[in-house]
């Protein structure tokens, strides 16, 4: 089949539908509000539940009922509604309820501007709710990824039980590239644990709430146990161009994207650049950072933000090499000249190795 | 109290059946419940489960507790349950409802939950009409938390929030929750009942089964409010909370039904049957045969094709589909694509433009900061562009006086008065259509079969269809008139 030209935010409800979703719950926020309108358009249509709810408060706490209920539910927001559903986020991570939160991330703090950043990168990847625990975050850089994220982001949230969040910028929402769905839709067994008002699931209790010290100290270590094995086994990034980097750049969503013209750009100049693009934010794809020790020099982090994701490569790296960073925020978005710009300069700053030149020409 | 009163009643020296025989759940005095002595939750919770009993709905019921005293209603309560945030039961309850239409959901929640934290919840779930019962208990304050001041604290009353007592001008009225909601359209049943004596406790018994039978009856949104005695934070006895009740706050709280629309209630429709999952993709358009295929016949393209295309011009000149159109030919032409919007604050300025990217390599960034074709259709566009066009590029522009500000060495330029000529086609709005027509013939990577197969996709008006392909014809035609009478620098 030929693919579909579509809207990264389209392309998402679709893959949701497609990976069993039968209940969306909203609240409209440039720039995420094409999904929630894709939603209420084929959510009814597939037997599902479509409501705009009256806050993005009461929305994820609708999904905690759907959830509860046994059914795979997702929303669409971005910075100020995410903030609001934060304490929904932490009630149902700890309920160990799943559910997909798509993060079109805008412009902050407060009303901030309706532009493209990353800077909900804190609040979603380190959890602005409270307790101990944590969100899987995918972060997609692509219409397809969108697709293909969201349908991951449902499987993980099921495999889990915690709420998984994909964390795209405007820009992956809003641009029109080729998207390819599966040609089958899931039907997904209701989970054993869910209440769904018959005999069998009668039994069952949703709740955050453990009374004894011990009791809440065990369900939290058993929170982290499933965290523990989601860092073994779901870390994912890609890797383009390290084997020989010397000059690594690392950025996720639009920024993974500019900064492999600019890998592109930097090996014509002779310059050993790679891109290592982390796909979950949490789990941190350490490992692949560590992989690359032995031949960096030194990692440039990029990002639409004041510098969030540094610091979790910083933990990742732990000194073990130095890590530049550089930021645009309002909706300005790192140019290719100004990221090469820097690159330039850190390969005289770190003394790089040029390619030679017929290394250069394998390139080209 | 009237013998022939209490004679509807039938002694039963038995636990409702919807209750757990022990109370599993707690950690200890699993017989009995944690509430305080002369508390008005266990009584509430018997009429609850008894009515469970009566219409035999323990399999399919859902109880939702919030965040107060009767957080722990599921310690007794044989039924499904979910506990939710603290005034989010009624959100809760609404997805759960409609997730499951054919279990029985019960919202039971306190005056905090529901009065003041969750009176969005509320507000928004009564108003919507969700099919639920909720059992509001008001006792006038905070008891869970010891007796900190509530939406429904009496004027005067104090709390440890108000230790002077409540007072008008600080913190305003008591707030009459089934008043406000008896004042939307969409609720079923609406009652407000009390806990002050034998006689009110049996109308609350009865009131709470008429809510649940509702549900059963699959009618509507019904809500019972109960006014409940507190002992413990009132720092009265038993007997002394049930007359305070009954004396005191049934005198802010009237004791009535404010809505019955039950009578000539017609069951609410079941959800249809979902499709079967087969027909899902085909529903959600992204089945096989809603895509058509590449065009049949393939184009060799003259030259690599690497296009960097930036469009801009005035909101309402077609600067957003003229770049659709191209990203759409070039993926019907077997290439590798992208489409960005102009995006963020620009886009609310009135103009408007899009990076198109076109090559049969996929496509690194998306963003186009140095086009080597920029579509300027208006002169503030070329002048915010211009600048950024890769040497030896091309501009498009819209109109025939090129400012001279802009005219670069080692950049190809075609000016043109494109609005006008597309008005002598016959619509001026086309001059998006001749401007890409000028694009492609410079370009020279498409073939026409891909850029028919786009605008038929995207442009589903006949008369557009067949005014955009002359358009798009004469693009191309101008451009070769033109090209010896162009410039070529560089």
């Amino acid at each position: 089949m030929r693919k579909q030209l579509m809207k990264g935010n389209e392309a998402i409800v679709r893959s949701a539908i497609l990976a069993g979703c039968r209940a969306f719950y909203g609240y409209p926020i440039t720039p995420a509000s094409e999904i929630t309108e894709a939603a209420a358009e084929f959510l009814p249509r597939v037997g599902g539940v479509f409501l705009q709810a009256e806050s993005e408060v009461a929305a994820i706490n609708m999904l905690y009922g759907a959830s509860s209920a046994g059914v795979r539910a997702m929303t669409a927001s971005s910075g100020p509604g995410i903030s609001l559903m934060q304490e929904g986020i932490s009630y149902m991570a700890g309920a160990e309820l799943p559910c997909v939160i798509a993060d079109i991330t805008r412009g902050g703090p407060g009303l901030g501007n309706i532009a493209a950043e990353q800077s909900d990168y804190h609040q979603v990847v380190k959890g602005g709710g409270n307790g101990s625990y944590h969100t899987l975050v995918l972060a997609p850089s692509s219409a397809q990824e969108m697709a293909d994220l969201t349908a991951l982001a449902f499987e993980l949230a099921d495999r889990y039980r915690n709420p998984v969040v994909v964390l795209a910028d405007g820009f992956v929402g809003q641009m029109m590239e080729p998207v390819e769905f599966p040609q089958r839709a899931t039907a997904p067994q209701t989970p054993a644990w869910a209440v769904t008002g018959t005999a069998e699931s009668r039994g069952n209790l949703i709740t955050s709430l453990h009374m004894g010290s011990d009791e809440l100290e065990a369900h939290i270590q058993h929170l982290e146990s499933k965290y523990r094995r989601a860092e073994r086994e779901e870390a994912r990034a890609e890797d383009w161009r390290t084997g020989d980097a010397e000059i690594v750049l690392v950025g996720y969503g639009i920024v993974g994207r500019i900064l492999k013209a600019v890998t592109a750009e930097a090996r014509a100049e002779g310059i050993p650049v790679g891109l290592l693009r982390p796909i979950t934010l949490y789990p941190f794809p350490t490992r692949n950072f560590q992989r690359l020790v032995p031949r960096a020099r030194v990692f440039l982090v990029v990002e639409m933000s004041n510098g969030q994701l540094v610091e979790d490569v910083r933990l990742a790296l732990n000194g073990a090499r130095p890590v530049e960073f550089f930021g645009r925020m309002g909706g300005n978005v790192p140019s290719h000249g100004e990221v090469l710009a820097l690159v330039r300069r850190l390969a005289r700053q770190y003394g790089v190795v040029m390619e030679r030149e017929e290394e250069r020409m394998a390139h080209v | 109290m009237s013998s022939e009163f209490i004679s509807e009643y039938e002694v039963i020296h038995a636990k409702p059946k919807a209750f757990y025989e022990t109370y599993a759940r707690k950690d200890e005095l699993q017989h009995q419940t944690h509430y305080c002595p002369g508390c008005g939750h266990g009584t509430i919770h018997k009429m609850l489960a008894q009515a469970m009993d009566e219409f035999g709905i323990k399999d399919r019921t859902i109880l939702i507790s919030p965040v107060g005293c009767s957080v722990f209603a599921y310690y007794y309560f044989d039924v499904g349950n979910v506990q939710a945030a603290h005034g989010r039961a009624s959100a809760v309850a609404t997805a759960v409802k409609r997730s499951r239409p054919e279990s029985i959901v019960i919202s039971y929640q306190g005056d905090g939950d529901l009065a003041a934290i969750g009176s969005a919840e509320i507000l928004h779930a009564a108003n919507r009409g969700e099919p639920i019962a909720v059992i509001f208990v008001n006792n006038a304050i905070y008891s869970m938390t010891g007796g900190q001041f509530a939406p429904t604290t009496l004027i005067g009353q104090k709390s440890t929030t108000t230790p002077g007592g409540r007072s008008a001008i600080h913190e305003g009225y008591p707030l009459h929750v089934s008043e406000l909601l008896a004042t939307l359209e969409a609720p079923m049943y609406i009652e407000r009942v009390g806990l002050g004596d034998n006689r009110q406790i049996a109308q609350a018994s009865r009131a709470i089964r008429r809510a649940v039978e509702n549900q059963v009856r699959g009618l509507g949104f019904s809500f019972i409010e109960v006014l409940s005695p507190c002992p413990t934070i009132w720092r009265l006895s038993p007997v002394e909370s049930q007359r305070w009740v009954r004396e005191v706050m049934e005198k802010t709280y009237p004791l009535a039904v404010f809505r019955d629309r039950t009578k000539d209630a017609q069951p609410r429709p079941m959800p249809q049957e979902p499709p079967a999952l087969d027909t899902i993709p085909q529903i959600i358009g992204v089945a096989n045969g809603d895509v058509p295929e590449d065009s049949a016949i393939r184009h060799e393209p003259v030259t690599d094709v690497d296009l960097h295309v930036r469009v801009a011009g005035f909101g309402g000149q077609g600067v957003l589909l003229l770049g659709e159109v191209l990203a759409e030919a070039g993926l019907d032409a077997g290439l590798e694509v992208s489409w960005l919007p102009s995006y963020g604050p620009e886009m609310r300025s009135g103009t408007s433009n899009c990076h198109v990217r076109l090559s049969r390599e996929p496509i690194d960034s998306p963003l186009v900061t140095a086009p080597n074709v920029l579509v300027a259709m208006n002169e503030p566009s070329l002048k915010k562009f211009d600048k950024s066009v890769q040497a030896r590029g091309w501009v498009i522009y819209n109109g025939d006086a090129f400012p001279p500000e802009c005219v670069r060495e080692d950049v190809h330029v075609l000016a043109l008065p494109f609005t006008q000529i597309a008005d002598a086609l016959g619509d001026a709005r086309a001059a998006n259509m001749v401007m890409l027509g000028a694009l492609l013939e410079i370009a020279d990577a498409l073939p026409q079969t891909s850029v028919d197969a786009a605008l038929r996709r995207l442009v589903k008006n006949p008369r557009f269809f067949e005014l955009d392909e002359r358009a798009l014809a004469r693009g191309r035609e101008l451009y070769r008139e033109s090209v010896r009478e162009v410039c070529h620098a560089g």
